[in-house]
């Protein structure tokens, strides 16, 4: 029998391209339909929609597919486990004294933002190597400091990411894969280094976490041994956590791991009280143990050829850059970062942002953060208020990724798990970017934080990144 | 003046109070203001902000205050009010459909989708359908301005996985009784057709209705089917289709006049389904149909009129005369024309369905000899700039042409354009009749007949304030059970004064009697 008499036989199920109202008439007949919000693909941009088409061809894709479902498989099969603390010098690879690691993909001196700047200058006072400001900034411009992303070094950094020689770090590592994670701890809300703010009382700061709290902390850790970060995270979602905006019950639950801990450390009572206090007092600690925890997952994926999965998002301040993982570690896909459309804190208006900045979005990358903003309630308010727009966001993230989450699940989408694997061929044909769940700095560096909202990369990064997959196996 | 209101062990979420804050910072007479839980990022911001008005330092983390710097106590107890509805709103909940932005989407919805309707913009347009063929989906393609190489490609690739290609620039199909795009509620039954054509299908399958018959399936091809360059392929796959299906014992093909080699090799296969077959080739020589045995339609109505015969058993004849009698058509065609003025001379065909009014100009050329057109039958006969120009002598005009469709919907869903035009030509005196056509059913204006008949009272009104009768012959196409109910259609037509023929061949005869008068 043909196709078409067997068409004869079965219920018509409809599927309409273009105008709604043939939808609407098919609603109103009661019929099987689906109306598809079609958009060209890159917006009518004939080369990246042959790049595309490409990479579509029926050989190719095949390997493309087996490709990134080994990436889902080994991004869904990652055991990050937070093992310990210790400091930048001593853990990350390559760190030298002088040597200071930034959010992002590569960026020069003379082409970061204020915050980043200002971040840079911060963390050479700390580290001693200026005493000022003014000599700070000549420090940082003479050359004879080494500017490194962190992503290069096996760390991320929320914001402006400085990480320098001295800083303690959170030590996370994917126990399936042997990847390791490094990150600060996060030094609250308010006039922080990470927004750019270089003052003394951030300084002070520093220099308490340092030698206060950090000693304590690493104790605690060895004491109460490891901590699987992905059950934590997996209940944080579960306890209205998006895991990148939203830290308050990740921050929460690792506190209730570790108290007794903190209390059993050799330290007095008074030190004891100030670190706990410390983490305490802080409803973002938790972020920085979730974006190490997502990086060593993601790193995992790097070397699968073929794979058009995602393995870094982040940005400098300035750029926003991506990271294929077919392509390696190598190739960085940048473009101008966006301005975040967000709310701001009183006194603050547009007129006062920096442009999308830091390593956090390593999250949504992972498949959290903003691609489970719809587990958030409390902070679905940042995109128009209902718990509809929410859904409607992490929902439409499931069209760009390659599968779904096991551990990372949204309750209010009767537990599905969130969208994860965004795939560079996925965003290019739908023409649906990754969405963002994340602060916003000031301009001027010395400011700190002035809102929250929402952003995506450019689209350029992906267009750049599908270019050089269909460069790298396509035939055209 | 500062002034500071605190609720002691009140809580609410940090982003409801920015957004709460940003709201009360627009209210006149407010120059700054804070509304927040007491935590120490806040006192800091209220601190900066000069907000920290007397009493600000018994502010703890668990209270909720309310502080502004306002020109009057009113204007503060204006914020707290503003504060307290924002804070116990509620929003409407917003429940709308997700429309996925791709197929793969929507096969994650619904698994089973087996018909694409395909209506994107033209270039685009052979993209999307091919992907829908990919997933073994048939295809409907409305959209217009695909190539015929994309064409032939996508017939030749759905021929090869036995898919429906339909299109490009299909309007028409009714698919397990399912009218799609432009389309009647017919009756189901056992005629099945094939039509290249879109009103054409739609007189076809709504006469059919009338007439107590029933269709099985309504298949489109597309205009461009029976072109030498294609060679019919989906005309093929239909016929192929309709001949092994069960429900199907009468089968109807509506469409131009094909290539004639084309032609041969369709009437052939036609032939070789054993089915009974009414061939409609508007326009064309029916003797070439006769000889391969099957039945030759002098027109859309006349291939409804045969099928409905063959359904019921009964032998099928030429219908060329009037449901309400030769004799009555001929006397009412008098009594039109016996109250004209002198000067008016002339035919104005307005139609918003293209086949329609090429049948209409083929029924009639013969007696008119030319008819200036946008889609003319003849070359030169081909009017300039048919939307801004005036109507030649005997004029027909497509308003469905890309002439008249730049930048607008097609007139069977935007009817106004048309409209206007029925009121212009009642302007010029040498227009005797006016011909239009109302096409109802889904994919059409929910109400097209109330645009129209406004016209015609109009219209019929500025001749009459001018000494002329104008006299104004419309056609309905479409079925009792379409959403504007062809009844009701007609009625308000009737009213308005025009004369409601039951079908576009009809209306072109009773034409026909009036210039016969002239």
């Amino acid at each position: 029998m043909s196709k078409v008499n067997e068409l004869f036989d079965q219920k018509l199920a409809v599927v309409n391209f273009g105008i709604e109202s043939f939808y609407q008439d098919q609603v109103k007949q009661n019929t099987q339909a689906v109306h598809v919000d079609w958009k060209p693909v890159a917006g009518g941009d004939k080369k990246i929609a042959r790049c595309l088409k490409d990479l579509k061809r029926p050989e190719l894709l095949e390997k493309i597919t087996a490709a990134n479902q080994e990436a889902l498989k080994r991004i869904l099969s990652a055991q990050p486990v937070l093992v310990g603390m210790s400091t930048a010098g001593e853990a990350i690879p390559d760190m030298t004294p002088t040597t200071i690691l930034h959010a992002g993909p590569p960026v020069a001196w003379e082409n970061m933002c204020g915050p980043v700047r200002g971040a840079v200058m911060g963390g050479l006072i700390y580290e001693g190597l200026a005493k000022d400001l003014k000599e700070a900034e000549e420090l940082a411009a003479s050359g004879k400091i080494t500017f490194s992303p962190c992503h290069h070094h096996d760390a991320v950094g929320p914001m402006a990411g400085i990480v320098t020689y001295h800083m303690p770090v959170w030590h996370v590592v994917n126990k399936t894969y042997n990847t390791h994670a490094y990150c600060t701890m996060n030094e609250g809300l308010g006039k922080v280094l990470r927004f750019g703010a270089c003052d003394q009382e951030v300084f002070d700061r520093l220099n308490r976490m340092e030698k206060e709290y950090y000693p304590v902390i690493k104790e605690a850790l060895e004491l109460h041994g490891e901590i699987d970060m992905k059950v934590m995270i997996a209940q944080a979602l579960q306890m209205g956590d998006e895991g990148h905006n939203r830290n308050k019950a990740g921050t929460s639950l690792l506190l209730r791991e570790i108290a007794q801990d903190i209390y059993n450390t050799h330290f007095s009572r008074e030190q004891q009280e100030a670190a706990f206090k410390f983490l305490n007092d802080n409803d973002h600690t938790f972020l920085n143990l979730t974006m190490p925890s997502c990086k060593c997952t993601m790193d995992a994926i790097f070397d699968i050829p073929y794979s058009t999965v995602v393995a870094t998002m982040c940005r400098n301040g300035t750029e926003f850059g991506v990271r294929v993982a077919g392509l390696g570690k190598d190739q960085w896909f940048t473009a101008q970062s966006e301005y975040i459309r967000g709310l701001y804190f009183p006194g603050f208006t547009e007129e006062d942002a920096n442009r999308d900045v830091g390593d956090s979005c390593i999250t949504e990358t992972t498949g959290i953060g903003g691609f489970c903003m719809a587990a958030s309630p409390a902070i679905v308010q940042f995109v128009g208020g209902q718990v509809q727009d929410a859904i409607n966001y992490s929902s439409q993230m499931y069209e760009i990724t390659v599968g779904e989450g096991t551990a990372y699940q949204i309750p209010v989408l009767d537990f599905r798990g969130s969208a994860t694997g965004i795939d560079v061929m996925k965003v290019i044909e739908t023409g649906i970017r990754p969405i963002i769940n994340t602060g916003i700095a000031h301009k001027d560096y010395g400011v700190g934080q002035v809102g929250a909202g929402l952003v995506n990369p450019p689209e350029d990064c992906f267009k750049k990144a599908i270019e050089a997959c269909a460069g790298a196996w396509g035939q055209a | 003046m500062k002034k500071l209101e605190i609720r002691k062990n009140a809580y609410y979420d940090s982003v409801t109070l920015m957004i709460i804050s940003k709201e009360v910072k627009k209210l006149p007479g407010v120059a700054e203001a804070l509304v927040g839980m007491g935590t120490d990022l806040n006192r800091e911001l209220a601190g900066r902000t000069g907000l920290d008005a007397e009493g600000f330092e018994e502010v703890t983390a668990n209270d909720f205050f309310v502080a502004a710097d306002c020109e009057t106590e009113e204007v503060f107890s204006d914020v707290v009010a503003k504060v307290d509805e924002m804070l116990s709103k509620k929003a409407e909940k917003s429940k709308s459909d997700y429309f996925p932005p791709t197929l793969d989407g929507a096969l994650k919805m619904e698994p089973d989708l087996n018909m694409a309707i395909i209506s994107v913009p033209g270039r685009f347009a052979a993209e999307v359908a091919e992907s829908c063929l990919d997933r073994d989906i048939h295809v409907m393609l409305f959209s217009d301005n695909v190539t015929i190489e994309e064409e032939k490609a996508l017939k030749e690739y759905a021929a090869s996985k036995e898919l429906l290609m339909m299109g490009p620039d299909c309007g028409t199909a009714i698919i397990n009784h399912v009218p799609l795009a432009f389309a009647n509620v017919v009756r189901s039954g056992d005629i099945g057709l094939v039509c290249a054509s879109g009103t054409g299908a739609q007189e076809v399958s709504s006469i059919i209705d009338q007439l107590g018959g029933g269709v099985s399936q309504l298949l489109g091809t597309g205009g461009r089917d029976l072109k030498a360059e294609i060679g019919g392929i989906m005309m093929k796959l239909s016929l192929d289709a309709l001949a092994r299906d069960d429900k199907t014992k009468v089968i109807t093909l509506v469409s131009k006049p094909p290539a004639d080699e084309v032609a041969k090799q369709m009437l052939k296969q036609a032939k070789d389904t054993g089915k009974p077959v009414v061939v409609c080739f508007i326009g064309g020589d029916p003797a070439e149909i006769e000889k391969y045995g099957l039945y030759a339609a002098v027109s859309l109505e006349d291939a409804a009129h045969k099928a409905v015969a063959l359904s019921k058993g009964q032998k099928p004849e030429d219908f060329t005369s009037f449901a309400m009698g030769e004799e009555q058509a001929v006397e009412l065609a008098r009594a039109e024309a016996g109250r004209m003025a002198p000067g008016q001379k002339y035919v104005r065909g307005l139609y918003t369905g293209g086949t329609l009014c090429d049948e209409a100009m083929k029924m009639l050329i013969g007696k008119l000899g030319h008819i200036y057109s946008n889609i003319p039958l003849a070359p030169e006969d081909k009017l300039e700039d048919a939307r801004n120009g005036k109507s030649v002598k005997d004029t027909f005009l497509d308003f469905g042409d890309d002439e008249f469709t730049v930048g607008r919907p097609h007139p069977m869903i935007d009817p106004s354009l048309r409209a206007e035009r029925v009121i212009q030509e009642a302007l010029d005196a040498e227009t005797a009749v006016i011909l239009a056509d109302c096409v109802i059913g889904y994919g059409s204006h929910e109400d097209p007949a109330a645009d129209l008949a406004d016209a015609i009272r109009q219209a019929k009104g500025l001749a009459e304030k001018d000494g002329r009768y104008l006299s104004v012959v419309v056609t309905v196409c479409g079925t009792e059970g379409d959403p504007q109910g062809r009844r009701a259609t007609q009625t308000k037509l009737e009213e308005a004064g025009a004369l409601v023929l039951p079908s576009n061949a009809q209306a072109a005869r009773f034409v026909q009697l009036i210039r016969n008068n002239r």
